[in-house]
């Protein structure tokens, strides 16, 4: 009797030094109010949409960072990823192809496309697919401009979601995820739930049990793409959503899939709409 | 040759006579170190911006050299006080030869 007492005492000791242990580990994001160039207000942590499960708060990226790198998207001028913008801005007015149109031809000022970032991927009636953003503007230069499609997750094409995303920043996103979209979106949490390679990692282990913990030298994130695309200071470049997606899968030493293929197009649309709510921050600056 | 070099400057437009100002200035470029092959094997030459000065009514306010192992789009943020009205001229100079400059005036009341 004594004996087991005892053994019953040390293992809610134990139980409690665990549970202890468990709250006390810091985590990395903090509060800090996002604000760029002193005027646009960013919505960086609110409520999670009511169909996602695991998480009660969903927290950008920008939250994770350091001070110093949160820093460098509060300011235009700082942030590099608006040299991309910049970049875009002239192709955007560039005449070009048998068509002689530019993107301003039909569209005019960018401004005009307001809101377009806020809703990709949407699924495209014409095409019976779920597009992006990515995909829009190829097929305005395939069939409106005739000329060679930009590769998914080159320079060129990453600058110019930038320069598109930038026309939204401050706006929440707000994918759809029924309707047509629907089928496309159980295929994403399927992914997202489905763990790969040697490492047997899915985007759940990371970004929802253990966002906030660290990962070696760095700190997880919710693994949010509203910032998208996003100006890495690893790579000194933008970055757009796929080519960061098989980033991660390589990194469970898994084959990849294609970047523009059908898996990160069910991906993307399921992982913005947990974003929902969140602002675009596009171009944002993370390491 | 550098292709879609830059340069940027962010200079208050009006300040109070010795007043310390910040400056901030950042300029696209590959900065090619020199040290990386093509797919081919063959070394890429280096090809960087070596020297940046910034210049006020003609006198020198800062100059810096730079070296190999400077990553993409430099950045100097520096401060400094202004006596009277002026002009800021900034100076980067390329490795291939190039000269960027970029001016800034600034109103001291």
């Amino acid at each position: 009797m004594k004996i087991s007492n005892l053994h019953r005492f040390v293992q809610i000791a134990a139980t409690a030094t665990v549970a202890f242990g468990l709250a006390s580990i810091a985590t990395a994001q903090d509060n800090d109010k996002l604000v760029v160039n002193g005027e646009i207000e960013m919505v960086t942590r609110t409520a999670a949409p009511s169909y996602i499960d695991g998480i009660d708060e969903i927290i950008s990226g920008w939250n994770f960072r350091t001070d110093e790198t949160q820093a460098l998207q509060m300011d235009d001028f700082d942030n590099s990823g608006m040299l991309g913008v910049d970049a875009a801005q002239e192709a955007w007015d560039t005449v070009q192809g048998p068509e002689q149109k530019s993107c301003a031809t039909c569209h005019g000022n960018v401004s005009s496309m307001v809101g377009v970032r806020t809703v990709m991927p949407k699924y495209n009636e014409e095409a019976a697919d779920l597009w992006t953003l990515e995909d829009y503007i190829n097929n305005c230069r395939t069939e409106r401009q005739n000329v060679e499609p930009w590769g998914y997750t080159s320079g060129p094409m990453t600058n110019m979601s930038a320069l598109i995303s930038v026309q939204s920043r401050g706006m929440p996103m707000n994918v759809a995820i029924d309707g047509p979209a629907a089928p496309f979106w159980e295929a994403g949490k399927e992914l997202y739930y489905t763990r790969t390679g040697v490492l047997e990692l899915s985007c759940a282990s990371c970004h929802e049990q253990s966002a906030g913990l660290r990962i070696r030298a760095d700190h997880l994130s919710q693994g949010q793409i509203n910032g998208f695309p996003t100006y890495r200071l690893k790579n000194a470049k933008l970055n757009g959503i796929h080519a960061r997606f098989k980033g991660c899968v390589r990194d469970t030493k898994a084959e990849t899939y294609k970047p523009g293929g059908p898996e990160f197009h069910a991906l993307e649309l399921y992982v913005a709409s947990r974003g929902n709510g969140l602002s675009v921050e596009g171009p944002s600056v993370r390491n | 040759m550098a292709v879609g070099v830059k340069p940027r400057v962010k200079v208050p437009k009006t300040a109070a006579a010795g007043d310390v100002i910040t400056i901030k200035t950042l300029i696209s470029h590959k900065m090619e170190s020199g040290q990386r092959k093509d797919s081919d094997g063959n070394k890429i030459p280096r090809s960087i911006i070596n020297t940046f000065t910034c210049d006020f009514n003609g006198q020198n306010v800062m100059s810096a050299e730079l070296h190999g192992a400077i990553s993409t789009n430099p950045y100097f943020q520096f401060e400094a006080t202004v006596p009277e009205s002026g002009e800021f001229t900034f100076t980067w100079l390329d490795d291939d030869g190039s000269i960027y400059t970029d001016t800034k005036s600034i109103a001291v009341s």
